[in-house]
């Protein structure tokens, strides 16, 4: 491991209209190191990371590779420097094998035309076998799990000769299980040599996994530090600048009646295929019950059947004893159900109107909001600014469109706007889904506020570290069934058997 | 009347009308679709949005503005080739819109409309020019109406083709009432034809929004075959032997005359030339009443929630299905009155000649994309095109200066212009000249 550093990012400067997304930036990478780069959502991390792979353009500052320098004018230019990135959402084509899709684009051919299948296979296998990364290559894509999917992203870097891997948050689609696999995976790889930058924004991994750490904050480097001897909160106030409350400090909840019953529900997907069965659960006044599960076991339309956006095929659904059972979201909503969509682009906001507009999207059709179909877009706005400052929404004025607010600061506007309704049952699905320490703090704090206050708290979360932390009780769902609960106090590792089947317990 | 009627009808309308404008449906609805999945780029969250969908000031006029500039330079270049001066053809076709009425300032005296009241006035109302502006204005009422039609569904997030169908739909029914009940009081008389018309378009088009809303068939498809289907209804009903044919001259395919009770009053010109009915008014009291439905009431909110984000806009309880019927009948309502006030304010009869020949839905549309659906632009738009259409017009146009035959092509090359022109969004092509000085590779 010689100390001459492979890769040299040196003064990167970049501006985007009205933003300095990152501000003479420097950023080395020695050969065989994972070196972390660690900051909040809009810190700089992926257009640094877009820059060394050709994407951008900086406006200044220079890339050095081996001590000589190099222009990286184009993402081929990138591969052909052996530079090779996973992104978070994977760029695989569904219908192909894995040997297919990991020489799409560089084929070996067998004539001019035909694809030599026989050798892709064999180069794919040698590969797999070399780096430790178990995967059929007869396989199509979309008959894996989400884990290997990465894997064959991983090989598909390797197979284009990348020495410097680019791994954007890759644990943000795994199961703790899948995410110990990949860190074996990465210390492999490693070990043969190849460098590694592994973005994130959860410290733990980072400390378990990284050589050094650099951290931005807003665009400027704050540090380049060795992992050994960082701490989980030293790194939180590098990246967020002050000091935060990782742990969720709660007293012991006090759960009184049932709110929310769910009873035998069942539940159909777009395909038509059961993605709920059978799932019995109740949510108590002043508790928050999670629920925990690897993405796409029926927790999406778990939550879509009880706030009135999907059909339910059986089943009951009460709350505070009133069926609701299929009722219309606008029943749903008068029923006493908020709703923390896990997609806020899609279901929680429309983006082009106003943060006004977005606030009052459950309230403009009532008294004082509007009156005999006239809206009042005086008392909308009073309400508006009102509810902006409570909730310390950042970047905007009521009459901004939600669009142009950071994620962090449209989630607060889609709480404000459903814990503002005074609901019985606020559900939250993924509520901290891409939002940064800072912002995931002051949900977290939201949400056990709503707990103290006598609401029923129903969350659902991929993220299992939150679940752990936030929930009084915990339901482990998987296939659309519940196939567990535990209390708080469960480890990781037996929430994550769980979740993926394996020692199915009876649901309570 | 019919013939001078089918004259100075826009019967050269872009031939391709129909295909040019689903080509900027795909643009507008990618310029929809991308401004909803917003942050891309870390750090400048909502510049498209910031620069395009919000844009303030002189800003927002820039695009359209451009855009009509550019067409009238390259329809400026076509008659440069034709051998005549461009801007001695655009002076005289200034002229036959009757706008220059504006600039001649003199001292002249005004009848009070409705009274027999003179009073020095600023302008003279019955020069040329005066009657030009009648006919111009006359034009731009049912361009306003049908360009509302437009700009209501959209605000909804459809894109409503059938302008010209709930058009002749209102054409119909205002004809069949206006025909009917010669003795009822006038003033009811036209206030049940309008009403009457209103409701009908909102009907037809309403089918449209809930085939849409209930079985998914997209609105464009289906405005469409409904455009078909008014024209050839219409064609059956005033042709030779259909149910509202001419029954004096069973020979002429023709409507009966619109009884004098249920003719809209005109208030300017002469009723015998034309002259310009309170259709007008009418029609600007719809801008008005467009922008307070959107802005300020509840049905406006949920029309804009659902035309933005029906997902959202579903999640909060605001009925997707119930919108998008509302929003097409509205729209469809809309441009049925400008049917009727055609009827009622000028033509007096309809025949199926006029009927396969009127292109005022389209025109409407190219109205209301290059107004960007507000108040202002369609009204704006609606002049514009009204304007082209009577200044290009054999009866507007001195022969001597260019052949109001090639006028008139002119005007579809400069209407065909625009739409394309906005297709393209000029704004988008700014936007990507701008990314390509930022990244020389």
């Amino acid at each position: 491991m010689a100390d001459a550093p492979l890769l040299e990012l040196r003064g990167i400067t970049k501006r985007f209209p009205g933003v300095l997304a990152n501000d003479d930036v420097s950023f080395d990478l020695r050969r065989g190191e994972v070196h972390a780069l660690l900051g909040e959502n809009g810190a700089g991390k992926s257009t640094l990371m877009n820059i060394l792979y050709g994407l951008y353009t900086p406006d200044a500052g220079t890339i050095a590779l081996d001590g000589k320098p190099i222009d990286l004018g184009s993402t081929k230019a990138a591969i052909e420097h052996g530079i090779g990135m996973v992104h978070q959402h994977f760029m695989l084509i569904p219908v192909m094998t894995v040997a297919e899709n990991i020489v799409l684009a560089t084929e070996p051919r067998r004539g001019a035309v035909l694809l030599d299948y026989d050798a892709a296979r064999r180069r794919v296998r040698e590969l797999s076998e070399r780096y430790g990364l178990a995967v059929d290559p007869d396989a199509r894509v979309d008959r894996i799990t989400v884990g290997q999917q990465q894997r064959v992203e991983i090989l598909k870097a390797l197979y284009r000769g990348a020495e410097i891997l680019i791994l954007d948050e890759p644990t943000a689609v795994l199961t703790p299980q899948e995410a110990q696999e990949l860190f074996e995976i990465i210390r492999a790889l490693k070990e043969q040599g190849k460098s590694i930058i592994f973005i994130s924004h959860k410290l733990h991994e980072v400390l378990e996994i990284a050589d050094r750490i650099t951290t931005l904050r807003r665009g400027v480097v704050v540090d380049t530090i060795p992992a050994q001897g960082a701490t989980e909160e030293g790194l939180a106030r590098m990246m967020v600048g002050r000091d935060v409350l990782l742990r969720v400090d709660k007293p012991p909840a006090q759960p009184g009646e049932p709110l929310l019953v769910v009873e035998h529900l069942t539940v159909v997907d777009d395909r038509g295929l059961e993605a709920v069965r059978d799932v019995s659960l109740e949510v108590r006044a002043g508790e928050i019950v999670g629920i925990a599960g690897v993405d796409a076991n029926g927790q999406s339309e778990l939550i879509d059947a009880i706030a009135g956006l999907r059909h339910a095929r059986a089943g009951r659904v009460l709350v505070d004893g009133r069926d609701i059972t299929n009722a219309t979201a606008k029943e749903v909503l008068d029923a006493g159900i908020g709703h923390i969509p896990e997609d806020r682009h899609r279901r929680g906001l429309v983006l082009p109107f106003s943060l006004t507009e977005n606030l009052a999207l459950h309230e403009y059709r009532r008294e004082p909001d509007s009156h005999l179909g006239f809206l009042n877009p005086k008392r909308m706005q009073e309400r508006a600014a009102k509810l902006l400052r409570e909730y310390d929404v950042r970047g905007g004025t009521p009459a901004t469109p939600a669009g142009a607010l950071s994620g962090g600061n449209q989630q607060k506007v889609v709480i404000a706007r459903e814990i503002d309704a005074q609901p019985k049952v606020l559900i939250a699905a993924q509520p901290t889904r891409g939002l940064d320490v800072g912002a995931i703090e002051f949900v977290h704090r939201r949400l056990v506020e709503q707990r103290d206050a006598g609401r029923a708290v129903l969350l659902v979360s991929l993220e299992l570290e939150e679940v752990l932390s936030l929930s009084d009780r915990i339901l482990v769902i998987y296939e659309g069934r519940i196939v567990g609960e535990f209390p708080p106090t469960a480890t990781e590792e037996e929430l994550g058997l769980a979740m993926t089947g394996a020692g199915r317990r009876e649901a309570a | 009347m019919s013939d001078d009627a089918r004259d100075r009808r826009p019967d050269q309308g872009p031939p391709d009308a129909e295909r040019a404008l689903q080509t900027g449906d795909d643009e507008l609805r990618a310029e929809e679709a991308e401004a909803a999945p917003q942050p891309v780029v870390e750090g400048i969250p909502g510049v498209r949005t910031a620069l395009f969908e919000r844009a303030r000031g002189f800003w927002r006029f820039a695009g359209p503005l451009g855009t009509t500039v550019l067409a009238f330079f390259m329809g400026g270049l076509v008659v440069l080739a034709t051998g005549h001066n461009p801007l001695r053809v655009y002076r005289a076709i200034f002229d036959g819109t009757g706008l220059n009425w504006f600039f001649h300032v003199g001292s002249h005296s005004i009848r009070l409309p409705f009274s027999t009241t003179h009073v020095w006035f600023w302008w003279d109302t019955s020069s040329i020019a005066a009657q030009n502006l009648q006919q111009t204005l006359l034009l731009t009422t049912p361009i306003i109406l049908t360009g509302l039609a437009v700009a209501f569904a959209f605000r909804c997030g459809l894109f409503n083709i059938g302008g010209q169908g709930q058009y002749l739909v209102g054409a119909y029914i205002a004809i069949w009432i206006g025909t009917s009940f010669a003795h009822m009081q006038p003033f009811a008389h036209v206030l049940l034809a309008i009403v009457c018309a209103t409701l009908a378009g909102a009907a037809y088009a309403g089918l449209a929004g809930f085939l849409k809303a209930t079985v998914g068939a997209h609105e464009v498809i289906t405005t469409i075959m409904l455009n078909w289907i008014a024209i050839w209804v219409g064609s059956y009903l005033f042709g030779q032997q259909g149910p509202l044919q001419n029954s004096a001259q069973k020979a002429i395919p023709i409507s009966n005359d619109v009884v004098d009770g249920a003719k809209l009053p005109v208030f300017w010109g002469l009723k015998l030339l034309q002259g310009l009915s309170i259709g007008i008014f009418i029609a600007l009291a719809m801008l008005v009443v467009y922008w307070i439905v959107i802005n300020r009431t509840t049905l406006g909110f949920e029309v804009r929630a659902v035309g933005f984000n029906p997902d959202a806009a579903r999640a909060s309880g605001i009925s997707v299905a119930r919108n998008y019927t509302l929003a097409m009948a509205i729209a469809g309502g809309f441009a049925a009155l400008g049917g009727a006030c055609d009827i009622l304010g000028w033509e007096y009869r309809l025949g199926p000649g006029d009927i396969q020949a009127s292109q005022i839905g389209f025109i409407g549309l190219a109205a209301a994309l290059l107004g960007r659906n507000a108040p202002l632009g369609v009204g704006l738009g609606a002049l514009l095109f009204g304007g082209l259409i009577n200044g290009t017009s054999d009866r507007q146009l001195d022969p001597t200066i260019f052949p109001p035959e090639l006028a008139g092509n002119l005007t579809t090359i400069i209407q065909g212009l625009v739409v394309l022109f906005i297709g393209i969004n000029i704004g988008g092509v700014a936007l990507f000249f701008r990314r390509r000085r930022r990244r020389p590779s």
